[in-house]
């Protein structure tokens, strides 16, 4: 059945037409239940750019309905231009509503971030992934990649790890940071900080990554153990700061750093602004 | 005793052309093979098909395992083979650059086949790697350096502590010491010698060099045109060859 | 207070009336009409409708309208309006010997049957600014050449064929369809064609540039160009024959490369393929080229040369995929650059205090 979206009769309801997006229904299912595992899919060209979040943007749309309530973040942040674009996209075709609460969204589309606060059951996120493939810096070619997947011939990902420490003296990776899904796939995370692998681990949402020029997507389904590499000498670490955040003061947070005058003088704030938002709203109300 | 390796009746072709022909022999454990003749003989065709890096159009490679038992080489799956390949085998080649990651220091190059089986110990890795770089005669002070900054003889030594950290029981050879100065070249054989003797290895060894055959092997196989044509003990075929092939080989007629 | 960077609605909106603005130009000047670029800028909405993958004349033209020209931009357009088609199923292959020729050429028969066909080409101009051109209403006069376009012209590469001489083109595989499936490796030679039909020109240019250059030289000769115009046929299910839905121009390039034959084969020459939509014969060119030389591995040739490396060639031989992934370079990388200017001060720190600590140690001694 064919639904026209109101506003753009030209389009099916969420762009994709209902054979594409039971085949990447298809694809979501098939990585639901290989969790960490790379699945072929047809990916479509979208009327968005390559790297621009295409992978995430035909996932939302293949699993979004009218009841849903969307949210799209960029750098954690609902209005960087990428995420006023998507969110604009989405509910101009799929006629969804949007909300900047991550507790209020059923469906958060992300590049770069995890929220801050705590996802639950039912939610699901969706990531945008630029190269799917973890060992893809290591071994260039794809048939070799697969086979090393399909054999858990990981060696390859340790040495680049070891090579870190034997250079820096620790593990110098910051964004991107590989992880074992569920004791058996290694994953990229899609370049999010390694400050966000944690929230990866037995999350209560389910998480979805979608690659667009790559066509591949891959899922962590809801409570699935997510280990970042590392060794027993070396172990994982997040990123810590010594200030806090200027707006709303914490300190658990992810700041970003912005240069504010001609002097270099910088203030950081936190990059989850729905996240800060909320932290200083009772404050304000107060005032 | 079972020999670690029986071949019978390999061969293998690119095209029109014959590469090895009806090749049979068995190592035994703690052997040193040699395989010469000269260039185009098929000898390294040969030990890429005994190492299931090239599949034989005919014939049989078995493989004594420590894990599996016995094994044919090429019936085993691309997994098993694989895990073979970086357990209970090395390969040491001609061209350290081939066997090394030229972008990764020495410990990673020598770790890396310890990580591959579950260690996940900096530390021991580290200490480990230290170790074989003591015992193929490079300074530990050298062991965050990539191999792009050694010289070419301290490549093939860091290739062969690559392969041997893993303690595995065959190691193919495919001219270890081709391509290097005499001087480098006897240092690497002196030091081969040793590590096949306290490791207590079993080798194929592939060279056109009979002096490097003499100082290494217990045995040798003679091939011209994709054939074996004489084999015996190394002393043996060295001191006394029967076919004149060998005879030329040993008078050195041959250019190689 | 600070001012973040907030207000990406209103700056979006902004950039949306600018580059509407720019698009149109000086408002006292004419604005273009769909029909003058199909009419006058007609090569550049061919290589549009191949790269595009979809044979539409008027919304290439508006493509290349909107796109202000880029025409990387306006395949992009094409393809984005292309993939919510319905599809309803294959056509019948072209069957371009049936081909209606403005143009054929072979450049290994001085005289081939049918004769050499020269039409319109650029070859054999002079590259001299015409200034003539400057003038708003050039109308040359019609050509008064002889016109033979009726008759269908036999192929080259058929006649090499049946003396032999000449491989047998592939047997029809089941095609798949890469817009709808995604690339597995290693492909086979229809899905290859496939992405090297709707590869960038640019970059099979430059490779198949490569090939004559030694990087995987496979001595090609142009068997063929031909450029015309040939049917579309259609099966129907609920007809079950073949009905002509349309017609459509093509260029054909059949590369005839040298090949030394092995065991099982004698020697024997070997295609290289090209085809693209409207007139474009250094894409087709091009292509057939890379076509060849991607069967190297098949042809027991040894592989060393980017044009030979499979993976490599259809991993980056497409412009939209391309210019995204370049482009999105742009958008903000905050996050990102934020965690590694954490670790650098970090490791920064360390090797100040290990600087420091020697130097007391030192001082200690």
């Amino acid at each position: 059945m064919t639904e026209n979206s109101a506003k753009d009769g030209a389009y099916n309801y969420a762009y994709l037409d209902e054979q594409t997006k039971r085949m990447i229904r298809r694809a979501i299912l098939k990585a639901v239940a290989v969790p960490g595992y790379q699945v072929p899919f047809g990916g479509r060209e979208m009327p968005l750019p390559y790297g621009w979040g295409t992978g995430g943007i035909q996932v939302t749309a293949a699993i979004i309905g009218r009841d849903d309530t969307l949210k799209v973040i960029d750098q954690g942040a609902d209005d960087t231009t990428n995420a006023v674009s998507i969110r604009r996209f989405f509910a101009r075709v799929a006629e969804v509503a949007t909300t900047t609460r991550t507790e209020e969204a059923t469906v958060i589309q992300t590049r770069h971030r995890v929220p801050e606060t705590p996802l639950s059951e039912g939610q699901i996120l969706v990531f945008q992934v630029p190269i799917p493939e973890p060992l893809r810096m290591l071994e260039p070619r794809e048939t070799e990649t697969r086979t090393l997947h399909a054999l858990s011939e990981y060696g390859v990902m340790q040495v680049s790890l070891y090579e870190s420490i034997a250079r820096h003296g620790r593990i110098s990776k910051a964004y991107n940071y590989p992880v074992m899904v569920n004791g058996r796939y290694i994953m990229s995370p899609s370049p999010i900080p390694k400050f966000d692998n944690p929230k990866l681990d037995r999350s209560p949402a389910l998480q979805l990554y979608g690659a667009g020029r790559e066509k591949r997507i891959y899922a962590v389904p809801p409570y699935t153990p997510v280990k970042s590499l590392d060794f027993d000498d070396h172990p994982f670490e997040i990123e810590t700061w010594e200030q806090c955040c200027e707006l709303c003061g914490s300190k658990e947070s992810f700041l970003d750093e912005m240069i504010v005058d001609d002097d270099g003088k910088r203030l950081f704030v936190c990059s989850d602004s729905d996240y800060c938002e909320r932290r200083r709203a009772p404050a304000e109300a107060a005032e | 005793m079972k020999p670690l390796l029986s071949v019978r009746g390999l061969s293998k072709r690119f095209g029109t052309r014959v590469a090895c022909r009806d090749v049979d022999f068995d190592l035994w454990p703690g052997e040193v093979l040699g395989i010469v003749g000269e260039s185009g003989s098929g000898k390294t065709t040969l030990l890429n098909c005994l190492a299931g890096r090239l599949t034989p159009e005919t014939g049989s490679v078995t493989y004594n395992s420590a894990a599996y038992g016995t094994v044919d080489v090429h019936d085993l799956s691309e997994a098993r083979r694989r895990l073979l390949s970086r357990t209970e085998w090395g390969f040491v080649n001609q061209d350290a650059r081939e066997g090394l990651r030229m972008g990764v220091s020495a410990g990673a190059n020598i770790g890396e086949r310890l990580m591959a089986v579950g260690a996940r110990h900096y530390g021991d890795i580290r200490r480990t790697a230290s170790d074989w770089l003591d015992r193929v005669e490079i300074e530990r002070g050298r062991l965050d350096d990539r191999p792009t900054t050694y010289s070419g003889g301290m490549r093939q030594r860091l290739q062969i502590a690559r392969n041997l950290v893993s303690e595995p029981r065959l190691v193919f050879m495919d001219e270890p010491t081709g391509g290097l100065d005499v001087s480098v070249q006897a240092r690497i054989l002196d030091l081969l010698r040793s590590l096949v003797g306290s490791l207590h290895l079993s080798a194929v060894l592939v060279t056109h060099d009979l002096g490097v055959a003499r100082l290494l092997t217990h045995r040798l196989m003679v091939m011209q045109g994709g054939a074996v044509v004489e084999d015996g003990l190394t002393d043996q075929v060295l001191d006394d060859p029967q076919h004149a092939y060998t005879q030329m080989l040993v008078a050195s007629i041959l250019p190689v | 207070m600070y001012v973040a960077v907030k207000g990406g609605e209103t700056a979006i909106a902004h950039s949306l009336d600018l580059v509407a603005d720019k698009r149109r130009g000086d408002r006292d000047i004419a604005e273009l009409s769909l029909e003058q670029i199909d009419q006058q800028l007609g090569l550049a909405v061919d290589r549009v409708m191949t790269e595009g993958s979809c044979y539409d004349r008027s919304l290439a033209a508006l493509a290349i309208k909107q796109a202000r020209g880029d025409l990387i931009e306006a395949i992009f357009l094409l393809r984005a309006y292309r993939t919510t088609l319905p599809r309803f199923g294959d056509s019948l292959p072209l069957d371009t010997s049936a081909m209606v020729a403005e143009r054929r050429i072979s450049s290994t028969f001085k005289d081939v049957p049918g004769g050499q066909v020269l039409g319109p080409t650029y070859d054999y101009t002079h590259r001299l600014l015409d200034f003539s051109l400057m003038a708003a209403d050039e109308r040359p006069t019609a050509p008064t050449a002889p016109a033979d376009t009726n008759r269908t012209l036999p192929r080259v590469g058929d006649i090499l064929e049946r003396e032999g001489m000449l491989e047998p083109p592939p047997q029809d595989g089941a095609s798949e369809d890469l817009t709808r499936q995604p690339l597995t490796l290693p492909a086979s030679r229809p899905v290859r064609l496939q992405n090297l039909a709707r590869g960038d020109e640019g970059f099979l240019l430059a490779l198949g540039y490569s090939t004559q250059r030694g990087y995987g030289n496979n001595h090609p000769f142009v068997g063929e160009i031909r450029y015309g115009h040939v049917p579309v046929s259609f099966v129907p299910e609920e007809l079950g024959f073949a009905i002509e839905i349309a017609e459509i121009d093509v260029t054909e390039c059949d590369m005839v490369n040298q090949f030394a034959g092995s065991h099982d084969v004698p020697p024997q020459f070997t295609r290289g393929y090209g085809l693209a939509f409207g007139h474009s014969e250094r894409k087709a060119m091009s292509m057939a080229l890379v076509d060849r030389a991607l069967r190297a591995e098949e042809l027991s040739e040894s592989a060393t040369s980017p044009a030979q490396d499979e993976e490599f060639v259809l991993a980056h031989s497409d412009n939209v995929e391309a210019s995204g992934f370049v482009q999105h370079l742009k958008l903000p990388h905050y996050v990102d650059f934020q965690s590694e200017l954490v670790v650098v001060r970090t490791l920064r720190a360390e090797v100040e205090a290990r600087r420091r600590q020697a130097v007391l140690d030192q001082a200690a001694e």
